[in-house]
C-alpha cells in the first residue's frame, strides 16, 4: 500500500539548504531507488521528501582544469549521450548503459547512486577506480570528499544529513587505462552480482603497470578498493603469471556473500576470472 | 522477425498422414487438396479487439474499477512454514470499530476448498484457530478497513501466535502422496535385455513463477439478496462460481462472477482467483461494503501458485542404432501444501513423460507428493515442461553416447502414424512429429551448423579450450552452441476431463440483428476475444467484426469450461463451429435460400431474437480409464520442434540465447499473428525457464519474490525468434484446430541446454542453468579434461547389456 510522504521542492540551493537546516528530508531526484520504498513494501518509506528537480544548477558535464565534472542531477541517458564524455572518460558511459535499462537512466542520476549507497551500485567501484572526489554541501557550506572516503559502512555515505551531493570531479590522466564489466544475471534491468573497475597507468617503457586502482562492487557491504590486489599488480607487466597471482590475491582479498542474487562462490570466481581475463587481453596473450 | 512455411504443395508430404478428406476450416483457401490446408482463415486477421484500448490505458483492469464507498482488504498470513495456530490477538489499544476481522469461524459454509469438482477438497480458506499452518505465507485472518491508512495501522494491530512444528521440503521425504500413476506398456525386463546399451539419470527442476503483468486482484460486491458479485482478474469464471456457492452457502444465482481486463495469467489465475474471491467476499458480506484485495507483487508472489518442481529419474535401454527399446521413468511433483492442481497436471507429466517417440516396453510411475511449501498450481505446460526437459536431455545423451547426430536420434524414434503409446493410444491422425522436426532442421541447417561446432572441438577449439581451474580465464571467452528438441503436447484435458465440464457455448442472434458468441472463456492477453468470433463469423459466412463478444460474466454466458489446457480454440471453438451452422441453418432454412450473411439482420427484425448452443460430445477413440490410466488421454497431440543456439560467456557462465526457431503443428492456424505471438512469449518463458528463472526457496519461503529479485529475461534478452507454423488439421473439430499456446514452453528449455552442452560439453540436468552453475560444470569439468573426457553434472552410468 503506497504512503505519501509530504514533499517540498526548494527553487535553488540556497532554499534546499535553509529546508535541510530545520529538518532531515530524503532527497529525491529520479527517484528510481525511492520510489520503490513509496510502495510501503521494503523497508520503511521516507517521513519528509525532499524534491530535488528544480535545482538546474546540480546538472550538467564540464570539462575544466583536467578534471570532468559531472552534477549530481545529471542523469545516465545524459552521460551516455554526452560528447564530452565519449571523448574525454568514455568507460563512464559505458558504465551508465548498464545501468537498470532505458527507463532507469532516463530517471536515474549520477547523485543518486552515489548517495543511496547500494553495495550493489553501479557506477560506485567506476568512481573509486577513478579517484573521483564527491563534492557535497549544506547550511554549513560546501567539502569534498574523495571517493574511497565516501561509503563508511553498510548503505551509509560521509554525508551529514543536512547535505547533498552536489556534483563530482574525476580526474582525467593521459596514460591512464580503464575497464569496467558489470556482471548481471540478464542484460538489463539487474541489480550487478560483481561489478569490476580497473584503472592502471603504462608507468615505463617496459610495459609495467603503475598507479593501479582496482575496485569492486557486489563483494561487501559497500563498494571497496581491492587493495592488496592493487599492491599486487603495482610495477607487474600483463603476464600469465601476473594474471593468476592477482587472481589469487582478489580472491583471497574479498569476503563475498552468498544472498538472493548470487553465492559467495560464484562472486569470487567472476571477480577472479575477470580480472585474470582483463590482463590477459591487456597483456595480449 | 517471424517467418511461414513457404507454400508448397509438397511440404507437408513427408508427414506419414495418408490422403484424407480435406478438414474444411468453413471458408478456408484450400491450397493443397488432400494433403494439407495451408491456407488460414484469413491471411492477417484483424487486430486484437481489447488492443487499442490496452494501448492508449482506457482497458479497465480490477484496480481501475471505481466502486463509490469500497473497503480495502488484507490478508494476515503466517511467517512459519508448518505451525499450529494458537492464537490471533487485536490489539486493545486500537480502535476495531471501523474495521471488519474474519476468521475461519465466521465461514458461513464450506471451510475447504478444492481446485476443481472431483478433486479432494483441503485448501481451508482460512487456517482455523488450533489448526495446522501448512505452509509460508498461508492465509490465517482476513481484515478491511475503509481506507488504506487504517487498514494498514490495523494489520500492524494484529498479532499471530504459532507453535512452530517439523516442516517436510524435500518431495523425496514426504510421505503424503497426493496422487500416483503406474503405466505399463510391453515387457520392460526383456526390454532391457535386447539392449545394447543402457543410461540412467536424473533430473531436476525448481519453481517457476508465472509473473503475469498484473498482480492477483479481485472485487467483492454485496448484492442485495445476501449474494455477491467479485469482479476480478481471472481466467476460469465457473472455477470461481462454485466456489463462492460453496464457502459462501449461496445459490447459483446469488453468486456472480465477472472477468476485468486480466493483464496476463499463465496458468497463475487458473485456480487461485477462487481463494481470492473467497476472501474478498467473505470481507464484503460482513462489512456490507465492496471490498477490493489488490495484491502487491511481492505478496502474489509470496501466497501463489507456482510451477510443479520435479525429480525426473530416466533408465533407457537402446540399440547400437539408436532405437529405443526400454524406457523406465520415474516422476515426483512437489505439490507443495494442498492438492489444488496437482493430480491434473501430475496426468500430463505421465502421458508425456516418455517423449513423442515410439518405444515398445514402457514403465512409467508418477506421483505428486505434498511439502511444506505454498501449493504450487497451473502453469503454462502444465506438467510437460517437467518431463520433456528429462527426455529431451536424456536422449542428447544416448545420442552422444552412441555417436548418434540428436537430429537422427529423433528422426528414428519420433511417433509415426499408427504407433501405440504407452497408454494404448494409437496415433491414427495429425502426427506431425517427424514434420515439425524436418522443418526446425531445415530451417537451421542443422547438421551443418553442428558440423562447424564439432569441427572446433576436433582441432582442439572446442571443449578442452573452455575449461579452467575456477581462479582463471580460459583461452576463450565465450562459445557458442547449436541445441534441438522435440515435443508432444496431448490438446484439451488430460482423460475424461471433458466429459466432467460438458461445455456448452451459445451464439445468439438478438431482435436487434447482433449476432453474439455466449462463452465463459476469458482474454488475458492470448487472443480468445479475437479468435472466437472469427471462428464463428467464418462458419456464419459474415465478417468477423460483426460477431460480438459477450462479456464473462456467469450472469450471461454458459459455461464453456476453463480457458486453460491449450484448449480454446479446439474444443471452444470446435463446439462454436456447430453452434453456429445451426444458426446459419435455421435462418437459412426461414429466408428462403438466402443466404445467412445477406438474410440475418432480416431475420432478426422479422422473427426476433435466435439461440443455438452447442454441447460437448466425446471424441471418437478409446475412452480412457482414470485409474488404470489407458485408453486415448487426448483426442488428438500437437508437436513441436526448437532449435536454439547460445554464446556462453566462459569467463562468468552466463548464457545468451541468440536465435530460435520454433516449429509448431497446431493443426490449423486461426490467427497467424496471434499465433506467432504465442510462439514468441511462450519461447521466453522457456528461456527463462532454462537459464535464470529461479525461485530460491529458504525454510518453505521464496526469497526472491520481488520483480528485482526473480529475474525473467528482458526484451533485450530476447533472442531472435523465428516461428514457422506447421499445420496438420485434427479431424475431429470442424475447423481442424489443435491447441497452440503450451508447446512452445515445453520445447525451449530441452533445446537450450542441449546448445550449451554443444557450445561447453557440460550435462545441465537441473533447471535452470544459471551463470553458477554453468560456472561451476565449466570448472569441474577443467578437473575432469585432465583425465580425458569432458566432465558431467549427471549421474549417468553408461553400461552394457546387464
Amino acid at each position: 500500500m503506497p504512503v505519501e510522504p509530504p514533499v517540498e521542492t526548494p527553487r535553488d540551493l540556497p532554499e534546499a539548504f535553509r529546508l535541510l537546516a530545520l529538518a532531515p528530508r530524503t532527497p529525491i531526484a529520479g527517484g528510481t531507488d525511492l520510489m520503490v520504498r513509496i510502495t510501503g513494501e521494503i523497508g520503511s518509506p521516507p517521513d519528509q521528501v525532499l524534491d530535488l528537480s528544480r535545482l538546474d544548477e546540480l546538472r550538467g558535464i564540464a570539462l575544466a582544469g583536467g578534471q570532468l565534472t559531472v552534477g549530481a542531477l545529471t542523469t545516465y541517458a545524459e552521460i551516455r549521450r554526452s560528447g564530452l564524455v565519449a571523448r574525454s572518460l568514455p568507460v563512464l558511459a559505458e558504465a551508465a548503459a548498464t545501468v537498470g535499462a532505458v527507463q532507469i537512466q532516463n530517471r536515474g542520476t549520477l547523485g543518486g547512486n552515489i548517495a543511496n549507497a547500494s553495495p550493489a551500485g553501479d557506477t560506485l567501484p567506476l568512481l573509486l577506480a577513478l579517484e573521483a572526489v564527491i563534492e557535497v554541501g549544506g547550511p554549513r557550506g560546501e567539502r569534498s570528499i574523495p571517493a574511497d572516503q565516501f561509503w563508511i559502512a553498510y548503505r551509509t555515505t560521509a554525508l551529514a544529513p543536512d547535505e547533498l551531493v552536489l556534483r563530482v570531479r574525476i580526474p582525467l590522466v593521459e596514460a591512464r587505462q580503464v575497464r569496467f564489466r558489470k556482471v548481471g544475471t540478464r542484460r538489463a534491468q539487474a541489480i550487478s552480482k560483481v561489478v569490476l573497475a580497473l584503472a592502471w597507468e603504462q608507468a615505463d617503457r617496459k610495459d609495467r603497470w603503475g598507479h593501479v586502482r582496482l575496485a569492486l562492487g557486489s563483494v561487501a557491504d559497500r563498494p571497496i578498493r581491492a587493495r592488496s590486489t592493487e599492491l599486487y599488480l603495482e610495477g607487474s607487466r600483463a603476464t600469465l603469471e601476473t594474471a593468476d597471482g592477482a587472481a589469487e590475491t582478489v580472491a583471497a582479498e574479498i569476503r563475498p556473500i552468498d544472498d538472493v542474487r548470487s553465492t559467495a562462490d560464484y562472486r569470487r570466481q567472476v571477480t577472479a576470472r575477470i580480472l585474470h581475463r582483463i590482463i590477459r587481453d591487456a597483456g595480449g596473450w | 522477425m517471424t517467418s511461414r512455411t513457404p507454400d508448397r504443395p509438397g511440404a507437408l508430404s513427408t508427414v506419414a498422414t495418408p490422403p484424407r478428406p480435406a478438414v474444411r476450416p468453413a471458408e478456408a483457401v484450400i491450397i493443397a487438396p488432400g494433403i494439407a490446408v495451408r491456407g488460414h482463415l484469413i491471411t492477417r486477421g484483424p487486430i486484437r479487439r481489447e488492443g487499442p484500448a490496452k494501448l492508449t490505458g482506457d482497458a479497465q483492469y480490477a484496480d481501475d474499477l471505481v466502486f463509490p464507498g469500497a473497503w480495502y482488504g488484507a490478508t494476515i498470513r503466517s511467517n512459519l512454514a508448518r505451525a499450529r495456530f494458537l492464537a490471533l490477538e487485536l490489539d486493545p489499544g486500537f480502535d476495531w470499530s471501523n474495521v471488519v476481522v474474519i476468521t475461519a469461524a465466521d465461514i458461513p459454509g464450506e471451510p475447504l476448498m478444492g481446485a476443481v469438482k472431483g478433486l479432494t477438497p483441503d485448501q481451508p480458506v482460512l487456517v482455523p484457530l488450533g489448526g495446522e499452518i501448512q505452509h509460508h505465507s498461508e492465509p490465517l485472518a482476513l481484515i478491511a478497513a475503509p481506507d488504506r491508512r487504517t487498514l494498514r495501522a490495523a494489520r500492524r494491530g494484529v498479532t499471530v501466535r504459532t507453535e512452530p512444528l517439523p516442516p517436510v521440503f524435500d518431495p523425496l521425504d514426504s510421505d503424503k502422496v497426493f496422487v500416483s500413476h503406474d503405466v505399463v506398456a510391453g515387457d520392460l525386463a526383456a526390454g532391457f535385455a535386447a539392449a545394447d546399451m543402457v543410461l540412467e539419470g536424473e533430473y531436476r527442476m525448481g519453481h517457476q513463477e508465472q509473473l503475469y503483468i498484473e498482480n492477483q486482484a479481485m472485487i467483492a460486491v454485496p448484492t442485495e439478496d445476501g449474494g455477491v458479485t467479485v469482479h476480478g482478474s481471472l481466467q476460469c469464471p465457473y472455477y470461481v462460481h462454485p466456489a463462492l456457492m460453496r464457502a459462501l452457502a449461496i445459490d447459483a444465482r446469488q453468486a456472480r462472477v465477472v472477468q476485468a481486463e486480466t493483464g496476463g495469467g499463465f496458468g497463475g489465475k487458473e485456480e487461485y482467483p477462487s481463494l481470492l474471491a473467497v476472501h474478498a467476499s467473505l470481507l464484503a458480506l460482513k462489512c456490507r461494503k465492496p471490498v477490493r484485495m489488490i495484491y502487491e507483487r511481492h505478496e502474489d508472489i509470496a501466497a501463489t501458485t507456482k510451477r510443479h518442481p520435479a525429480v525426473v529419474r530416466h533408465r533407457t535401454g537402446v540399440l547400437r542404432d539408436g532405437t529405443l527399446v526400454a524406457q523406465e521413468i520415474e516422476v515426483i511433483l512437489d505439490g507443495g501444501a494442498y492438492c489444488t492442481l496437482s493430480p491434473v497436471v501430475l496426468g500430463r507429466s505421465t502421458t508425456h513423460a516418455g517423449g513423442p517417440y515410439r518405444c515398445p516396453n514402457v514403465r512409467i510411475t508418477s506421483r505428486a507428493v505434498r511439502t511444506n511449501t505454498p501449493p504450487n498450481g497451473a502453469f503454462r505446460g502444465f506438467g510437460a515442461p517437467q518431463v520433456i526437459f528429462p527426455v529431451e536431455t536424456h536422449l542428447n545423451r544416448i545420442a552422444e553416447a552412441l555417436g548418434i547426430s540428436p537430429l537422427e536420434i529423433r528422426r528414428r524414434n519420433v511417433y509415426r502414424l499408427g504407433d501405440v503409446t504407452p497408454t494404448g493410444q494409437v496415433l491414427s491422425s495429425s502426427v506431425a512429429g517427424l514434420e515439425v522436426l524436418e522443418r526446425a532442421a531445415e530451417a537451421v541447417d542443422f547438421d551443418a551448423a553442428r558440423a562447424v561446432t564439432q569441427q572446433a572441438r576436433l582441432t582442439g577449439q572446442g571443449w578442452d579450450s573452455v575449461a579452467t581451474s575456477p581462479l582463471r580465464s580460459p583461452d576463450r571467452p565465450s562459445a557458442s552452441g547449436i541445441g534441438i528438441a522435440l515435443a508432444w503436447h496431448g490438446c484439451g484435458f488430460t482423460g475424461s476431463g471433458e466429459l466432467r465440464y460438458n461445455s456448452i457455448v451459445t451464439i445468439e442472434l438478438d431482435a436487434t440483428g447482433q449476432v453474439r458468441v455466449l462463452a465463459a472463456n476469458t482474454e488475458m492477453g492470448q487472443g480468445t476475444r479475437t479468435i472466437l468470433p472469427m471462428i464463428a463469423a467464418q462458419a456464419l459466412g459474415i465478417p468477423s467484426d460483426e460477431v460480438e463478444y459477450a462479456p464473462q460474466d456467469t450472469a450471461l454466458v454458459p459455461n464453456s469450461g476453463p480457458t486453460v489446457a491449450s484448449r480454446t480454440a479446439t474444443i471452444v471453438g470446435g463446439l462454436l463451429v456447430n453452434a453456429a451452422r445451426q444458426l446459419r441453418a435455421e435462418v437459412e432454412a426461414r429466408s428462403g435460400g438466402r443466404s445467412f450473411a445477406k438474410a440475418y439482420r432480416e431475420d432478426a427484425a422479422r422473427h426476433g431474437p435466435s439461440r443455438a448452443s452447442a454441447q460437448y460430445q466425446p471424441f471418437p477413440g478409446q475412452p480412457f480409464d482414470e485409474r488404470a490410466f489407458t485408453g486415448d488421454p487426448y483426442p488428438a497431440w500437437g508437436w513441436a520442434a526448437c532449435v536454439a543456439r547460445v554464446d556462453v560467456d566462459l569467463d562468468t557462465g552466463e548464457v545468451a540465447v541468440r536465435d530460435v526457431v520454433a516449429v509448431d503443428d497446431a493443426g490449423v492456424v486461426v490467427h497467424p499473428i496471434l499465433a506467432e505471438g504465442q510462439v514468441e512469449g511462450g519461447t521466453l518463458q522457456a528461456i527463462g525457464y532454462a537459464t535464470i528463472e529461479e525461485m530460491k526457496v529458504q525454510d518453505g519461503r521464496y526469497l526472491n519474490d520481488r520483480l528485482a529479485t526473480y529475474l525473467i529475461p528482458t526484451a533485450v534478452d530476447a533472442p531472435r525468434i523465428t516461428a514457422i507454423m506447421v499445420e496438420s488439421p485434427f479431424d475431429g473439430v470442424p475447423h481442424g484446430a489443435k491447441g497452440l499456446g503450451e508447446m512452445p514452453m515445453d520445447v525451449g528449455a530441452p533445446a537450450v541446454i542441449a546448445a550449451i552442452h554443444d557450445a561447453t560439453g557440460i550435462w545441465i540436468d537441473r533447471l535452470p542453468a544459471t551463470p553458477e552453475r554453468v560456472l561451476a560444470g565449466l570448472t569441474a569439468s577443467a578437473g575432469a579434461n585432465e583425465s580425458g573426457r569432458p566432465g558431467s553434472g549427471g549421474h549417468d552410468r553408461p553400461g552394457g547389456r546387464p
